[in-house]
């Protein structure tokens, strides 16, 4: 796995385990209100780590709550959208004809939808409680750019040898699907699944900010919305901000490395593609000359020379 | 032959490194060719043939790692500038202007080679942009020559490689090699996909065209048969090493190393007596810790205990310094 892939995935570790645990040990109620009015709006404490809002409410319950909801609704919309995704993509792709049309035509429309007025709207007619609402819309709108790549890419597979091959020897349609094509693109459905979790969590964020989710469940985009709206910018308490804003873009950076990583998870190739290039310690661009062991690590390019000159070895090499 | 050879390839080793030890595919192999000769290099697949070749081309990836040796090539505009070139010491952006320009490749699968979004006009001009100065109706007239000279009409420069038969494709990789007048042209297989008639009628010309503009020819195959008609000089490997080097007819007529007898034998003859037809039993060898002595021992309905610690350098046979082999125990014309 490469460096960035690990760090992603230590990052994000580190969420899921605060989205497990968190509530478990979170020191208060996130929405109980001290009505001690000397501890509204309070710094960071020993009573409270990550200081009160203006209502008295501790942040740091807020916060671990807070990705526990944003954690949850993520993966949930990413799992449903990419089931979507693959379900529409690969059964399009494979049937063809007027399905290949009709599917297409369904994506096309979800496509084109400016999604966040539409989820405006749709979320102010569902009143539901909870982040129920906000996951059936996001899901319902996040598919379609999975389908098409996934089409995409079923189309080039559909027609190479071993699908006819394996059509040949009798196996079932499901099967050919399930075994023989779909694990063909496991790095293109895992780096779809991971966007849609960063979509959903993105978005989920921004519906919350605008006060337009369920304002009494706590997700980190609750937070913000209170945050904001009680002016905590304004009156400079920047423990009521800065955490939750902190995680939303910690989470995201996470989640983009990891996709980095994942073309060489599902791809052997690239696997030893990265490690074979390196030889006797120096990295071999996959274009160059196959390295000669005499010379390896001896041929720099110009910069590579001025830059040189500044090691320390090049003090000690003969010239 | 005579002269200054134009490519020497000087006990050339080339590894695969991998986690579990080198795999040594090619292992101090020695080979020259001379102008406006035809070089065959036969052996099984996976005997290092194609990576003695890519090699010293330096056209392998990694983890391919050339452990020593000299690749020495003295075209004649490169002699003329600044003397024979080592391939193996050349930077990037030098082994880029020699390429193709001096030594060109005909790759074995023309279906791969062929980019099928460009038409064959754009791929035979890119060639022709990328190492002479010549402008855009030069280069399209020099490509169209290129496509009449391998037997295609030149109103095809606009066709697409899927447009084209499988044969049509091979001559224009063929025409694609030549299109630079390169010295050396290097062919890896380039019949192997192809059906014997259309086989027959790409080797004539690949003959014809060679007299015509007098490349010297490194020609890969498994298929012994075709070197003993085509190629002046033939090469055996097995197994990383070369076995057997000799003229066609050497080759042909005195067979000196069991592994080259074990080849022939393994085609029918359209002449001659018919007689049961001989594979070699057995397969190579895993080329990771290679033990010493003759690698294809194991095979070898010669051998004997002396195989094991016999030295593979090549010896002449009989006095002619032409015809090596790298076998001591066995001599032309002796049968088991």
């Amino acid at each position: 796995m490469p460096f960035k892939a690990k760090v992603g995935a230590v990052m994000l570790g580190v969420f899921l385990l605060a989205a497990i645990i968190g509530p478990l040990v979170e020191p208060y109620d996130p929405g109980y209100q001290n009505p001690n009015p000397a501890l509204s709006l309070k710094g960071p404490s020993a009573a409270h780590l990550l200081g009160t809002t203006t209502l008295g409410q501790d942040c740091l319950s807020q916060l671990l709550t807070g990705i526990r909801l944003t954690l949850e609704l993520g993966l949930i919309v990413g799992v449903v959208a990419t089931v979507l995704a693959v379900i529409v993509g690969v059964t399009s792709a494979f049937l063809g004809g007027v399905w290949d049309e009709l599917l297409q035509l369904l994506s096309n429309v979800f496509l084109v939808i400016p999604a966040l007025p539409l989820l405006v709207i749709l979320l102010g007619y569902l009143s539901g409680r909870g982040q129920t609402p906000t996951i059936l819309v996001l899901s319902g709108l996040g598919w379609a750019w999975g389908a098409r790549v996934i089409r995409a890419q079923t189309l080039a597979i559909r027609n190479r040898d071993f699908i006819a091959a394996a059509r040949e020897t009798g196996e079932k349609t499901w099967r050919i699907l399930l075994f023989e094509l779909v694990p063909n693109e496991v790095s293109l459905i895992a780096a779809s699944f991971v966007n849609a979790v960063l979509y959903a969590i993105g978005a989920s964020v921004a519906l919350a900010f605008l006060g337009l989710t369920d304002l009494n469940s706590w997700s980190l985009g609750t937070m913000l919305y209170w945050a904001e709206s009680q002016q905590a910018l304004q009156l400079g308490a920047w423990w009521w901000f800065v955490p939750p804003g902190l995680a939303v873009a910690l989470m995201g950076t996470a989640l983009v490395l990891v996709n980095t990583g994942i073309d060489e998870i599902g791809n052997p190739r690239l696997r030893d593609a990265s490690s074979a290039s390196r030889i006797a310690g120096h990295r071999i661009m996959p274009t160059a000359p196959t390295p000669v062991l005499a010379l390896v690590g001896t041929e720099r390019g110009r910069l590579g020379e001025f830059l040189h000159s500044f090691s320390r070895s090049s003090v000690l090499e003969d010239k | 032959m005579s002269g200054e050879p134009l490519l020497e390839i000087n006990d050339l080793s080339v590894v695969y490194r991998t986690p579990t030890g080198d795999v040594r595919a090619v292992d101090h192999v020695n080979l020259t060719l001379h102008r406006g000769e035809v070089v065959g290099l036969a052996g099984e697949s996976g005997s290092g043939k194609s990576t003695l070749v890519y090699g010293a081309n330096r056209l392998l990836r990694p983890p391919a790692l050339i452990t020593g040796g000299s690749v020495r090539y003295s075209g004649r505009r490169l002699v003329a500038e600044h003397g024979p070139a080592e391939l193996l010491q050349l930077r990037a952006d030098e082994l880029r202007r020699l390429r193709w320009r001096e030594i060109a490749i005909v790759f074995q699968s023309a279906m791969n080679a062929l980019n099928p979004v460009l038409s064959v006009g754009a791929q035979l001009t890119d060639a022709i942009y990328a190492h002479l100065q010549l402008g855009k109706h030069d280069a399209r007239e020099k490509a169209a020559t290129l496509l009449d000279l391998v037997g295609i009409p030149r109103s095809r420069l606009r066709s697409y490689p899927h447009e084209l038969s499988g044969g049509m494709r091979q001559r224009v990789m063929i025409a694609m090699a030549l299109v630079t007048d390169p010295e050396v042209v290097i062919m890896d297989e380039p019949t192997t996909a192809l059906d014997v008639v259309v086989q027959r009628d790409i080797l004539t010309q690949i003959v014809e065209l060679k007299e015509q503009l007098g490349f010297a020819v490194l020609f890969i195959t498994h298929d012994l048969s075709l070197l003993l008609e085509l190629a002046d000089r033939i090469a055996v490997m097995y197994a990383g090493q070369m076995l057997e080097s000799g003229t066609a007819a050497q080759i042909k007529n005195e067979p000196a190393h069991p592994y080259t007898r074990g080849l022939l034998n393994s085609f029918p003859s359209l002449h001659g007596p018919r007689r049961e037809l001989a594979g070699i039993p057995g397969s190579p060898p895993d080329l990771r810790g290679l033990p010493p002595g003759c690698p294809f021992m194991p095979r070898c309905t010669y051998a004997r205990e002396a195989c094991k610690e016999v030295d593979m350098s090549l010896k002449p046979v009989f006095a002619d310094i032409s015809h090596v082999t790298a076998c001591p125990f066995v001599q032309p014309g002796v049968s088991a």
